[in-house]
């Protein structure tokens, strides 16, 4: 495990780079068009029966006002009723204001600190990989059960955090509670997230650290260019892409926490850490309201695959460069 | 033990071979939440298997996914379940969309009757609608919120003076929820054996039902109804009223002064865990745990005293917990299950029951004359399944209960708005879900 | 590798050692904590204030694979002398165990469901990144785009029509299921790694290959694979430990056959696991 789970030396992703072009065209045995699809259409189709049939079924049932749990009921088609009441609704703005703030601060931390770790880690001092193993552990723990021991690691009375805390600053480890209060529980989500996957961004950015062939700093040091421009002008543009690929993939998952957080703090105290996912379950799984919740996952769902094509169209740009 | 088991099923084998009634043998699945009494049912049932030939297989599920869980399965016609022990809130869903099938039949053709049982637990658990003779589950596993506290400090001289000195009285179980709030104000951040230690663990949780479950103890003593008594769904003046706004800042004012710090997202694991651990001298929680309790290490033995939720300026009520125990009716064996409930049912069944641990809701163990000797809490139970309440148990309840969860957790713990202004959102969010339901 | 200019002196690698390291305690300390308190007895783990220092026992490990229940004096009588260590364990609680728990069962069903949908998750998105990688597929960007966006969705969201889907085909709580469903789940993430590992094969070892008389297939998975070795080996522990771990899904979904364990874990956190 230990050892499979640190890429040295492998690079993770090279999506911008041109196709090449494609060889030998007449090749006995299948055409390479006709391979193309047998080894693109199994995925293609398990996605579009998984993900996109059911992702129909709830575009058609946002316009219903469908509830599970009254099977007796007629379903009636009531237009963009559920989506009027949505965004009229100011408490969906809160949670997608309390989601914000946890994305956004997980991804700046976590990008500021995984980067940091990759590039101490490059350095290559001894013991690096084992230390990097460590490192890569609470990454691979699950979310629910992380989300429950940081509620007891957070305790007042019996966890560590205060009591670390309090060691360091002297305060009395029962006068503040990190999930309890208003203003601390929408940090205490980000400490925990930060905590959890740092680690990823992290092994993105150091494969692509590990991708800079060296000749370029050689090149660069022969131009006596300092260390701190060969930083800003070979190491930053070229770690980038993973960079900003590892953000992707924080920003979609994250947008869409819902495990951690409820298991940490159930999205209280009052509604600071009701991010969208646990509101959506709220409304999905306890109140049943079917087709009002079907109408919310679409709205949430155009939210992201809006910004996240914007962000894919930045990523191929940096990339092309 | 384990030979008689034996003889016994094979005696039980051979008799039900030769009898022309015997059913063929199933594989039964009962339903209900991972917690303590749900193992206790595991070891009662081995003398159902015994008995009937049929097997018992069980899936329990932790009491914070445990609705999600459940009513996923119901809602989909699942068959997983054979029997569920279903929430108490569950009723009227269970019986208007025909999750649960309707026992009158059964009970009659069977001499089982409703009346040998505590009449709240057959109201709250098993009727549809409320008060009508329409039973769609057996009641199984009587629930209530009381108060457990710590006797062995409360009988402490030091304690005992210090206490005087402060109020004027003598330290004991209170017998008004003030008094409660001065005790529990009493040992907020006292040092007791060289810790410091807090009032009282109470329901503060926001996701499920937690802070719902602990703040109607205070709302119902203060004046809270659900409803105009003789106009149903009329809730102006009753949810909202002077009583159950000074309920809800009592609540929020107990929450203030007398909690450990960080409680605000509790319920019933957690505050077992701070009473257990020694961090409050007193805490909110269901019946179920007292066994827990009087069997702990630290705190039980005798360490432990247990008092019915204490009266209020308007009245005296406690809320109600607890489970009946229904056929699901997209199971294909619901002979066997039915056959389940008559075993259930019978008095010594019932009677071990109690003994393992689970609160039997049959009047005949409960009335009998050495009960409320059997053990230290068994008088408090009692008393206080005497004076329960429920919150609604309409098919929307759940709509209910989210709407309330959020604005009293918001009022209490966040502390947004004032305690009028959460009421009265209340009643708006209620009239709603009446409204969209047609019963307004 | 040979010394070079870019080779970090000491005091940089020394530097940097120390602030990993750093790091690395800090990040690694909650997860001991949360270790040691598996092997403290359940009264330990809650202890006001916390314990550093304490009587190590299984109890924790033994919970979570017995069921048990408070015994009553006949039971205690009937049941003897505790035969086994586990069973001495629970007696000194005053309960006796009744069974095994369904954890045993759950843990198989996690190996069961992570490492199938693990591999089918590898065969699938090798296949689909090669031939992105390789071929000109129409519209490609918006395929991959497309295979991106199915991550998108919050599984809550398409809870609801995968239940019922899945119940119509008879898939409602089986393994073959959950395996279907992490598969898609996964597929986005390892089409997209995979694809970026194939991309740095060069593309000169499958030309040679074909022109020694290697069909494609033939090349695909006598050439590429091995040389994509590493990347699927570290994309197939990123969809394990996915599937390992995922919580949602399994809670809404799965029940008696096809649970996996992390549904189960919630309420014992404090009970020492």
């Amino acid at each position: 495990m230990a050892k499979g789970i640190h890429m040295n030396n492998i690079p993770i992703e090279k999506i911008a780079k041109a196709t090449p072009d494609t060889v030998a065209q007449h090749i006995r045995g299948l055409s390479d068009r006709s391979i193309a699809w047998i080894f693109v259409a199994p995925t293609i189709f398990l996605l579009l029966a998984v993900n996109i049939f059911p992702l129909i079924w709830t575009i058609w049932l946002s316009f219903t006002n469908h509830r599970v749990n009254r099977p007796n009921r007629d379903v009636e088609w009531v237009g963009l009723r559920n989506y009027e009441r949505i965004l009229s609704d100011p408490d969906i703005w809160n949670t997608m204001q309390a989601t914000a703030h946890f994305l956004i601060w997980t991804i700046i931390l976590q990008v500021l600190i995984g980067f940091m770790l990759a590039f101490l880690i490059n350095k290559k001092f001894r013991g690096n990989d084992l230390w990097t193993t460590i490192i890569v552990f609470p990454m691979m723990l699950s979310p629910a059960v992380v989300g429950n021991f940081w509620t007891f690691l957070y305790q007042p009375q019996i966890g560590l955090f205060n009591y670390v805390v309090a060691f360091f600053t002297g305060a009395d480890p029962a006068s503040f509670s990190m999930i309890g209060d208003v203003h601390l529980a929408p940090w205490a989500i980000v400490i925990a997230d930060t905590w959890m996957w740092t680690p990823f961004v992290m092994l993105i950015c150091l494969a692509g650290l590990r991708s800079i062939p060296n000749s370029i700093y050689e090149a660069a040091e022969c131009d006596r260019a300092s260390k701190w421009r060969q930083f800003w002008t070979i190491t930053i543009p070229m770690v980038l892409p993973f960079l900003m690929l590892a953000v992707l993939f924080r920003g979609i998952e994250n947008f869409k926490m819902f495990d951690l957080v409820v298991q940490l703090t159930g999205g209280g105290p009052g509604n600071t850490t009701t991010l969208t996912s646990i509101d959506l379950k709220r409304e999905a799984f306890e109140k049943w309201r079917t087709g009002y919740s079907s109408a919310y996952a679409v709205i949430l769902f155009v939210t992201v695959f809006g910004l996240a094509s914007i962000y894919v169209k930045a990523l191929n740009k940096v990339k092309e460069r | 033990m384990k030979s008689t088991y034996m003889m016994t099923a094979v005696a039980s084998v051979l008799v039900a071979g030769s009898l022309p009634t015997a059913a063929a043998a199933e594989d039964l699945t009962l339903c209900w939440a991972a917690w303590d009494p749900a193992n206790a049912l595991v070891e009662l049932s081995k003398d159902f298997e015994v008995q009937s030939g049929h097997k018992m297989s069980f899936e329990f599920v932790p009491w914070t996914s445990f609705a999600d869980r459940m009513l996923n399965e119901l809602n989909s016609g699942g068959q997983l379940c054979d029997l569920m022990i279903g929430d108490s809130q569950w009723i009227g869903g269970g019986a208007e969309n025909g999750h649960y099938v309707k026992l009158n039949e059964f009970f009659d053709a069977n001499d089982i009757d409703m009346a040998d049982f505590i009449p709240a637990t057959v109201t709250g658990y098993a009727e549809w609608p409320k008060n009508t003779p329409n039973y769609y589950a057996l009641p199984a596993f009587g629930d209530v919120v009381g108060w457990t506290y710590r006797k062995d400090w409360f009988e402490r001289p030091e304690i005992q003076e210090a206490f005087q000195a402060k109020y004027g009285r003598k330290l004991g179980e209170p017998a008004t929820l003030e008094e409660l709030k001065d005790i529990a104000q009493f040992f907020q951040g006292r040092e007791i054996d060289g810790t410091t230690v807090y009032g009282a663990a109470i329901y503060t949780e926001r996701g499920s039902e937690g802070i719902t479950m602990g703040v109607t103890n205070a709302l119902y003593n203060y004046g809270f109804q659900y409803e105009n008594p003789d106009k149903p769904y009329d809730l102006e003046g009753f949810v909202n009223s002077k009583g159950a706004v000074s309920g809800l800042e009592f609540y929020k004012e107990l929450y203030e002064t007398a909690t450990p710090p960080g409680s605000s997202n509790w319920y019933m694991s957690e505050d077992i865990d701070a009473y257990k651990s020694g961090q409050v001298a007193l805490q909110m929680n269901f019946a179920f745990i007292w066994p827990g309790v009087e069997a702990d290490p630290n705190v039980g033995g005798g360490k432990s005293g247990y008092f019915v939720n204490p009266k209020g300026p308007a009245g005296h009520f406690a809320q109600l917990g607890g489970q009946g125990i229904s056929v699901v009716a997209y199971s294909e064996k619901q002979d066997a299950a039915l056959e389940y409930i008559k075993w259930f049912a019978q008095p010594e069944i019932q009677s071990r029951w109690w003994e393992l641990g689970g609160y039997s809701a049959l009047r005949a163990v409960v009335e009998d004359p050495g009960f409320a000797d059997s053990q230290p809490y068994a008088q408090t139970f009692l008393d206080s399944m005497a004076i329960v309440k429920d919150f609604w148990a309409e098919p929307a309840y759940a709509d209910l209960l989210l709407s309330m969860q959020e604005r009293v957790h918001n009022f209490v713990v966040a502390g947004e708005g004032t305690a009028e202004e959460a009421l009265d959102s209340l009643v708006k969010d209620w009239t709603e879900v009446f409204e969209d339901e047609g019963k307004l | 590798m040979s010394f070079s200019v870019t080779e970090p002196n000491k005091g940089t690698k020394w530097f940097a050692g120390v602030l990993v390291v750093g790091y690395a305690l800090i990040t690694i300390a909650p997860l001991l904590w949360i270790i040691a308190t598996g092997f403290k007895s359940p009264a330990d783990s809650i202890s006001y204030p916390p314990k550093v220092v304490f009587d190590p026992t299984l109890e924790g490990y033994v919970n979570l694979f017995t069921d048990r229940t408070r015994a009553t004096a006949d039971m205690l009588e009937a049941e003897g002398e505790p035969q086994t260590w586990y069973e001495r364990i629970v007696r000194e609680q005053g309960t006796v165990i009744i069974g095994p728990s369904r954890y045993g069962e759950r843990f198989l069903n996690s190996i069961i469901i992570g490492f199938g949908s693990t591999a089918l998750c590898m065969v699938l998105g090798t296949a689909a990144a090669y031939a992105f990688s390789r071929f000109r597929v129409p519209l490609k960007d918006d395929l991959l785009f497309f295979i991106l966006s199915t991550r998108m969705m919050p599984p809550i969201a398409v809870a609801i029509p995968i239940f019922l889907m899945f119940r119509n085909l008879g898939l409602n709580d089986t393994h073959l299921g959950m395996i279907l469903l992490y598969t898609a789940v996964n597929l986005s993430l390892s089409v997209w790694l995979l694809k970026g590992f194939i991309d740095e094969i060069p593309v000169e070892y499958e030309e040679a290959a074909l022109i020694d008389g290697y069909t494609r297939f033939q090349a695909f998975y006598k050439v590429v694979l091995p040389q994509a070795a590493t990347g699927i080996a570290s994309t197939a522990i990123f969809c394990l430990i996915f599937a390992w771990n995922e919580y949602a899904f399994a809670v809404l979904l799965t029940s008696g056959t096809a649970q996996t364990a992390p549904p189960l874990h919630p309420d014992d956190h404090r009970r020492g696991r």
